[in-house]
C-alpha cells in the first residue's frame, strides 16, 4: 500500500524563483534563504518520493474571478509553468500522477470534502518554487523534476477562505485517501506558502518574527492547537497573505501521530526575514513507523 | 443579518471578501488579460483604449492608468491580479507593495531587510502604528508633504 513518508513546509515567494532564474543566488541577500534548503535538497536526494502531493495557491493564475475552487486537485498528466506576466519560469514541465490524483479525489470526496477534479491547469510560483527550493534547477540533459507531482490548489485569494481546522482535517482525508492505494509507492506531502507577509496597503511589510516561530513551534508538537488559530489571528498579526499558512495544516494534518501514531522526526527547521516582502519558514517532518 | 467581517478593523488592509470580489470583476479580469504577452503590447501601445474595450467603472480606469495601487484595491480590485499591472510595467511584487506606502523603493526594501514593519500599532484601527491613517503617507512622501 501507499504511504506518506515525510511532510515538508515552505514558502513560495516568487522573488525566490526569480533569483534562482536570474542566478542571483550567490548575492549577499539571497545566501541566507538558499543555505537554509541546502540541507533540504539534500535530503531530498536521500530520500526520494515517489510522489509529491503539492500542497499550493493559485495567485489569479490558473483561476480568474469567473471561478475558484475552494481546494481543486490537478488530475491530468501534466501541468504547464504559467506565465505570470514575466514570462514563463524556466523549469520543466510538472508531471502528474493521475492515476494516484484520481484515486485521492475519489476518496476525499466520499470523505465529504468538495474537490474540484482540474484536468487543464498551469502552475504558478506557488507549486514551481517549492520545487525549485528542493530539488535545485535540474540539469539541461535531463530537464525533469525528480518524481510525478499532484497538484492541490486551495483557494487563498478570495475570502472567506477555509478554516485552519478544515484544511487540518482534509489533511487526515488525504492521508486516508493514500493509504488505501493499491501499489507500494513513497508520498510526500508538502504545505506551501506564508510565512508572516502583507503584500497590500498602508500596512505592507508587515513581517511578525514571534508569531511565525510560536506557529512553526506549534505545527510541530501541538498540531492541533495549530488547527485552533482563527482566521482573524493569521490577517491581524501574520499580515493578510500569512493566511496561506492554513495549507500548511493540509500537509500536517496528514502525519501519522495526528491519529494515535508516533511523533515525527523533525530534520530540518530554517527560518528567515525577509525574501522580498515576506518571511521564510521551512520544516521537514518524517513519520515514524 | 449582518455577516460577520471580523477583519474591517485591522489598519491598512482591504480583505478581498465576496463583495469586494463583486465589485472588482471587471478590473480584475483585465488584469488577467495582460498574463497574454500580445495583450501586455496592446495594453502599453494606449492604455486607454485597452481599457476601454472593458466593462469597467471610469473610477477603475483613472485608478490603473494612475497606477495606483490602494486605489484600485478600494474600487475592488485584488493584489494578486493587479500584479499583472507591475509586471507588465517590470516592477517587482516588493516595488508593487513599497509603492502603497508611500516610501520610496529604497526606503521599502531597507523596512524590509531590518526585519519588516513591525505589528505593535498595527493590529487595530485606533492605535498609533506606521500603518495608521493618521501616520500616512509614510516615508519620503510624508517628507515631501510637510
Amino acid at each position: 500500500m501507499a504511504k506518506i513518508t515525510a511532510s515538508v513546509f515552505t514558502s513560495h515567494v516568487p522573488a525566490i524563483g526569480a533569483a534562482l532564474d536570474l542566478g542571483k543566488t550567490q548575492e549577499p541577500y539571497w545566501q541566507p534563504v538558499f543555505k537554509g534548503y541546502e540541507y533540504g535538497k539534500q535530503w531530498m536526494q536521500d530520500n526520494k518520493p515517489d510522489v509529491i502531493f503539492l500542497v499550493y495557491n493559485d495567485h489569479a493564475t490558473a483561476f480568474s474571478l469567473d471561478f475558484i475552487p475552494t481546494f481543486a486537485i490537478g488530475t491530468a498528466a501534466e501541468f504547464q509553468p504559467a506565465d505570470e506576466g514575466w514570462g514563463p519560469r524556466p523549469v520543466p514541465v510538472v508531471k502528474g500522477h493521475p492515476d494516484l490524483a484520481s484515486h485521492i479525489a475519489q476518496s476525499v470526496i466520499q470523505q465529504d470534502f468538495d474537490l474540484t477534479i482540474v484536468n487543464k491547469m498551469d502552475v504558478d510560483h506557488g507549486l514551481t518554487v517549492p520545487l525549485s527550493l528542493m530539488c535545485g534547477q535540474p540539469p539541461a540533459d535531463k530537464f525533469e523534476w525528480p518524481c510525478p507531482v499532484i497538484p492541490f490548489a486551495v483557494n487563498v485569494v478570495q475570502y472567506p477562505v477555509p478554516s485552519g481546522q478544515r484544511c487540518f482535517n482534509l489533511g487526515k482525508a488525504i492521508r486516508k485517501a493514500i493509504e488505501s492505494y493499491d501499489q507500494d509507492i513513497n508520498v510526500h506531502i508538502w504545505g506551501t506558502g506564508g510565512m508572516s507577509h502583507q503584500l497590500q496597503g498602508a500596512r505592507a511589510g508587515l513581517i511578525n518574527k514571534d508569531f511565525d516561530n510560536a506557529f512553526l513551534d506549534k505545527l510541530i508538537s501541538d498540531p492541533q492547537g495549530a488547527a485552533n488559530i482563527p482566521h482573524i489571528d493569521y490577517v491581524r498579526e501574520a499580515g493578510s497573505e500569512g493566511i496561506e499558512l492554513v495549507m500548511w495544516l493540509i500537509a500536517r494534518g496528514a502525519m501519522n501521530d495526528v491519529t494515535g501514531g508516533k511523533a515525527p522526526e523533525l530534520k530540518q527547521r530554517f527560518y528567515h526575514v525577509p525574501a522580498s516582502n515576506t518571511a521564510v519558514g521551512h520544516l521537514i517532518l518524517e513519520n515514524q513507523f | 443579518m449582518a455577516l460577520d467581517k471580523p477583519y474591517l478593523d485591522v489598519p491598512g488592509t482591504i480583505i478581498f471578501d465576496a463583495e469586494q470580489s463583486r465589485k472588482g470583476y471587471w478590473i480584475n479580469q483585465f488584469c488577467m488579460s495582460l498574463m497574454k504577452a500580445e495583450n501586455r503590447e496592446r495594453f502599453k501601445a494606449d492604455e486607454r483604449a485597452y481599457l476601454d474595450e472593458w466593462q469597467m467603472t471610469e473610477e477603475q480606469k483613472q485608478a490603473v492608468m494612475a497606477r495606483d495601487l490602494n486605489w484600485c484595491m478600494r474600487t475592488g480590485g485584488n493584489i494578486y491580479f493587479l500584479a499583472k499591472i507591475g509586471a507588465t510595467d517590470g516592477k517587482s511584487f516588493q516595488q508593487m507593495a513599497g509603492s502603497m506606502t508611500g516610501m520610496t523603493e529604497d526606503e521599502y526594501r531597507t523596512m524590509m531587510i531590518n526585519g519588516g514593519r513591525s505589528v505593535e500599532g498595527n493590529r487595530f484601527v485606533g492605535e498609533n502604528g506606521d500603518a495608521q491613517a493618521q501616520n500616512q503617507p509614510q516615508g519620503a512622501t510624508a517628507k515631501k508633504a510637510n
